[in-house]
């Protein structure tokens, strides 16, 4: 035990998984040495209300600080990029040249904003990311000095929360997207629609089906327009860019782990696997940057962008690092997530990829109150609500237990059974098709 | 081989006093059915399962006037009182959505946070009021004295019925209340009270709302009845009345209920009582605790509208269900020596309020009348002691609670400042 | 840099609350708990302020105790500061 309280358990990456993590340890009785790295300077902090309240400017972008539920007693590195891991040596490199040795390991890293290319005009001014707090910062001092028209480039569920932000700001909006409606990736086109409406009843330009090649600017440097695929041009003074994320696994690249843009592979216990192909021991991940196998949707690797997976994933790897490797608990966890945008409470279970139906179970698409399923296959993978959020859980225990679809069939507000296509659009290149990603 | 009258012995009064022995033996089947038909669920994983389950229903049974068969539990549900209150008004509580969801959005909207702030310092008055009544007395009878009075002046309040028809509206509260109760003592004459009485207070209701809308105050009842953006009311005075008299009667008896057997189990607990004198930042604790440990109303009734698969066992399309809250507070799966009463519990996620969307709506004002009550009676209350224990209790299977509550004292200490 | 462990709990520094919005269901108990600090919009929309000011800390774990589903995390008094 004397070396584990000389060396410890590092958790790289200090967001929501990486804190819930570390409360885990203590909590489930680890007393050795802890130490959280993070790159950025900031306390752990909450992610959700940046892309909303906070580009409202109801909420400050640094009050969202994260609460720390159980004395940590830990060693913080805040603002210390890990750039390197040696699994080896068994230690971790910052980008200040210090070495840290670990015991354990938790890979908390996250993911990062996918950025617009510079070569396409990205380095523009006035071109914006929405990730972290700062981002949040920089976009909301820049909504409030009241640009003539914001571009939202990308209409997933970041991209949609910005638009209904910024009309209630009152700030003309133009939002485009490859796809025929908004959260067509996350919800497909059918239950995406009712999105479409809201967008149009709320005077924000959408154009679906539409792709833009690149940004002009202006002789000072800032964007003035977006150039789109069919010839068309949209005058913009403000950009946002929300095309989802890649994984922070830049710095693993020499580390012999399975890990990429789309994350790091873990086996079903988030222990992360080797480029071998066998489990570490010692090396642990959650959160945004894990990839692992979910035994729901056939042992598939997904990685799970949503703030209930970091906490649940979070406390998980932590509760098997401190098992021995006879003991270690699988990861069944069920995905969710929530928005909330143009008044609407959306809130999802289950993965609805691959969903070859989907049909509304409760209320109805017309009032914009109602509870659908997704089924593949005669089987009910997922469920989304809209100001509905009181039934959600049956159907989560319906898709948890593997439920024929429908799954509960008899009920009250049901009306006609009518099950249609949900428009899915056709999956990314390869190793982007297993992100579950906001939007 | 499951006890498949269990349910039974729950009904019958003289297990009123401590049912939790009962409810221990039904959990042990967490989805129990009674030789009548109706399934009894018990435990908290099967209660939070089915609270979320749209194939409950609490759409009230189909009217049906056959005669009484014996058993408890089958005339209680066909109970014709219980029929007519269902047919001719349909107070929310008893309704499905998407019907249930606009009514209630329609209340939730005037049972603001402003409202229901405003009648604190109402009830801190009313509390000192009655406490100070008992001054000179060696005995405070808890339910006549504060617990019975304090919700039907808070519940009439903010209704906007006058102070003067309150102790009319008490009767009427009371009587309806027995309506929910598959108790054997509702006899023909006690039936006919409750016909009586809600015939009444319909009667009352409507006149009422009609004043309201001739003079309309900031009272609920008149925002209630008050025209709409398009010149209608929200409501159709059907709805309205129902929803006014279920605002009265459910958020009476049952705030009765929370407040005496609040103090009893503080009686019990001495501890408790003397470290929530001491420290009246506890309340919250102790009220959240009190609901998961004695709470108000002990389980409730719905109908399966097709087949669930639950905890092993298949509940047929058609069949009751009860739902036994108070059963599923004390599981042990879910709770930590559950028979102990310990405010300091890590996390209390009871169902004293019942769950999903049929969650308690007076719950804040309960919430608050009980704190407000409770450190009052703990503060001022010198040297209280339980006079018979266990008290003498209502008939009330469900909305349980002690009729009297005798509380000796060594006086009544002043108003804390 | 920033490599250090202490205890503080200062005045100034305000009261750190989450809410699990996967939990929550819009019961709307911390609104009438604590109002200053939390809302219900439109239906089931739950918005709160993160970072209250410790004079509502009452109010607050009001609010904490009267969530039906537990979804409301505040930090304990002798928060941990990185």
């Amino acid at each position: 035990m004397s070396a584990a309280a000389d060396v410890g358990i590092v958790v790289v990456g200090a967001s929501l998984a990486g804190l819930r993590g570390a409360e885990a340890l203590r909590r489930n009785g680890y007393a050795g040495r802890l130490t959280l790295i993070g790159d950025e300077p900031h306390r752990p902090y909450d992610r959700p209300p940046l892309s909303k309240h906070v580009l409202s400017g109801e909420l400050a972008p640094d009050s969202t600080e994260l609460p720390l539920l159980v004395t940590l007693d830990a060693d913080w590195r805040l603002g210390h990029a890990a750039v390197g891991l040696d699994r080896v040596a068994r230690n971790i490199r910052l980008a200040d040249g210090a070495v840290l040795a670990y015991e354990k390991l938790l890979i908390a890293t996250g993911a990062q904003a996918r950025p617009w290319p510079a070569a396409s005009g990205g380095a523009l001014a006035n071109i914006f990311t929405l990730r972290g707090r700062d981002d949040a910062a920089r976009l909301r001092a820049a909504l409030a000095r009241g640009p003539r028209r914001v571009l939202i480039v990308g209409a997933g569920l970041i991209g949609c929360e910005a638009a209904s932000c910024c009309r209630a700001l009152g700030l003309p909006v133009t939002l485009v997207d490859p796809n025929p409606t908004p959260l067509a990736r996350s919800l497909g086109t059918w239950i995406g629609g009712v999105i479409a409406e809201c967008l149009k009843d709320s005077g924000v330009a959408f154009h679906p089906g539409a792709q833009v090649l690149r940004f002009e600017g202006d002789a000072s440097g800032r964007v003035v327009r977006a150039d789109l695929a069919d010839g068309r041009t949209i005058e913009a003074d403000l950009v946002i860019v929300a095309l989802g994320a890649t994984r922070a696994t830049d710095w693993l690249r020499d580390a012999g782990l399975m890990a990429d843009a789309g994350g790091v592979t873990c086996d079903g216990a988030c222990r992360a696997v080797a480029s071998d192909g066998t489990a570490t021991g010692d090396i642990y991940a959650a959160g945004d940057v894990a990839r692992w196998p979910i035994a729901l949707y056939g042992g598939r690797l997904f990685s799970v962008e949503h703030w209930g997976n970091a906490v649940a994933q979070g406390a998980h790897a932590a509760r098997n690092m401190l098992a021995p490797a006879d003991d270690q608990h699988s990861y069944d966890h069920l995905p969710a997530f929530w928005s909330s945008q143009f008044g609407i409470n959306i809130k999802a279970v289950g993965l609805s990829e691959g969903a070859d139906s989907v049909a509304i179970v409760q209320g109805s698409r017309a009032s914009r109150r109602f509870l659908a399923v997704y089924g593949r296959a005669g089987r009910s993978i997922a469920a989304v609500s809209f100001d509905q959020a009181r039934w959600l859980p049956a159907y989560a225990e319906a898709i948890m237990a593997g439920s024929p679809y429908p799954p509960i069939r008899e009920a009250s507000d049901q009306g006609l059974f009518v099950t249609t296509a949900p428009g899915f659009p056709p999956p990314r290149p390869a190793h982007r098709s297993d992100e579950a990603r906001h939007g | 081989m499951a006890d498949d009258t269990l349910f039974s012995e729950v009904l019958d009064p003289a297990n009123r006093a401590d049912p939790y022995p009962i409810y221990a033996r039904l959990r042990e089947n967490p989805v129990s059915p009674q030789r009548d038909g109706s399934i009894v669920v018990s435990t908290h994983a099967a209660i939070r399962s089915l609270i979320f389950d749209p194939r409950l229903s609490s759409e009230d049974l189909p009217p049906s006037h056959r005669p009484r068969t014996g058993n408890l539990l089958k005339d209680w549900l066909l109970n014709p009182i219980k029929d007519r209150i269902a047919t001719a008004h349909r107070p929310l509580i008893f309704r499905d959505p998407p019907d249930h969801d606009i009514l209630r959005s329609v209340v939730m909207r005037e049972f603001t946070v402003a409202r229901v702030q405003a009648l604190k310092q109402r009830v801190v008055r009313d509390v000192d009021t009655l406490i100070d009544a008992c001054r000179g007395r060696d005995e405070v009878c808890l339910v006549e004295d504060l617990s019975y009075p304090l919700p039907v002046a808070v519940i009439c309040d903010m209704l906007g019925v006058p102070e003067a028809d309150e102790p009319q509206f008490q009767i009427w509260a009371t009587q309806l209340a027995t309506a929910l109760e598959p108790d054997a003592r509702h006899d023909q004459a006690s039936r006919h009270r409750t016909v009586a009485a809600f015939d009444a207070i319909s009667g009352y209701m409507r006149a009422l709302i009609r004043e309201k809308r001739r003079h309309p105050a900031s009272d609920m009842l008149s925002a209630l009845a008050a025209p709409g953006p398009r010149g209608q009311a929200v409501m159709g005075d059907f709805d309205l009345i129902s929803t006014a008299i279920l605002l009265l009667v459910a958020g009476h008896e049952t705030t009765v209920n929370l407040i005496t057997n609040g103090m009893l189990t503080l009686l019990r607990h001495p501890l408790e009582l003397d470290r929530l004198r001491a420290d009246p930042e506890r309340a919250p604790r102790v009220i959240e605790e009190l609901l998961r440990y004695e709470p108000p109303v002990h389980f409730r009734t719905r109908k399966a509208l097709g087949a669930i698969e639950i905890a092993g066992h298949t509940i047929r399309k058609g069949a009751p269900v009860i739902l036994l809250f108070a059963a599923a507070n004390r599981d042990p799966v879910r709770f930590v020596d559950p028979d102990r009463f310990d405010p300091d519990r890590e996390d209390i996620q009871h169902f004293g309020f019942g769950g999903g969307l049929h969650y308690c709506m007076g719950a804040p004002l309960a919430r608050i009348e009980a704190e407000i009550a409770l450190v009052a009676l703990c503060r001022r209350l010198v040297a209280p002691r339980l006079m018979v224990d266990p008290p003498p209790y209502r008939p009330g299977a469900s909305l349980r609670g002690p009729e009297r509550l005798g509380i000796g004292i060594n006086g009544i200490a002043a108003h804390p400042t | 840099m920033t490599h250090s462990t202490e205890t503080v709990s200062s005045r100034t520094t305000p009261l750190r609350v989450v809410v699990d919005l996967n939990r929550c269901q819009g019961y709307a108990q911390c609104c009438y708990a604590a109002p200053g600090a939390f809302e219900v919009r439109g239906h089931e929309i739950l918005f709160y302020d993160p970072a209250p000011p410790r004079a509502r800390r009452g109010e607050i774990e009001r609010a904490v105790q009267a969530c039906p589903v537990c979804a409301i995390s505040l930090q304990a008094d002798s928060g941990e500061t990185p």
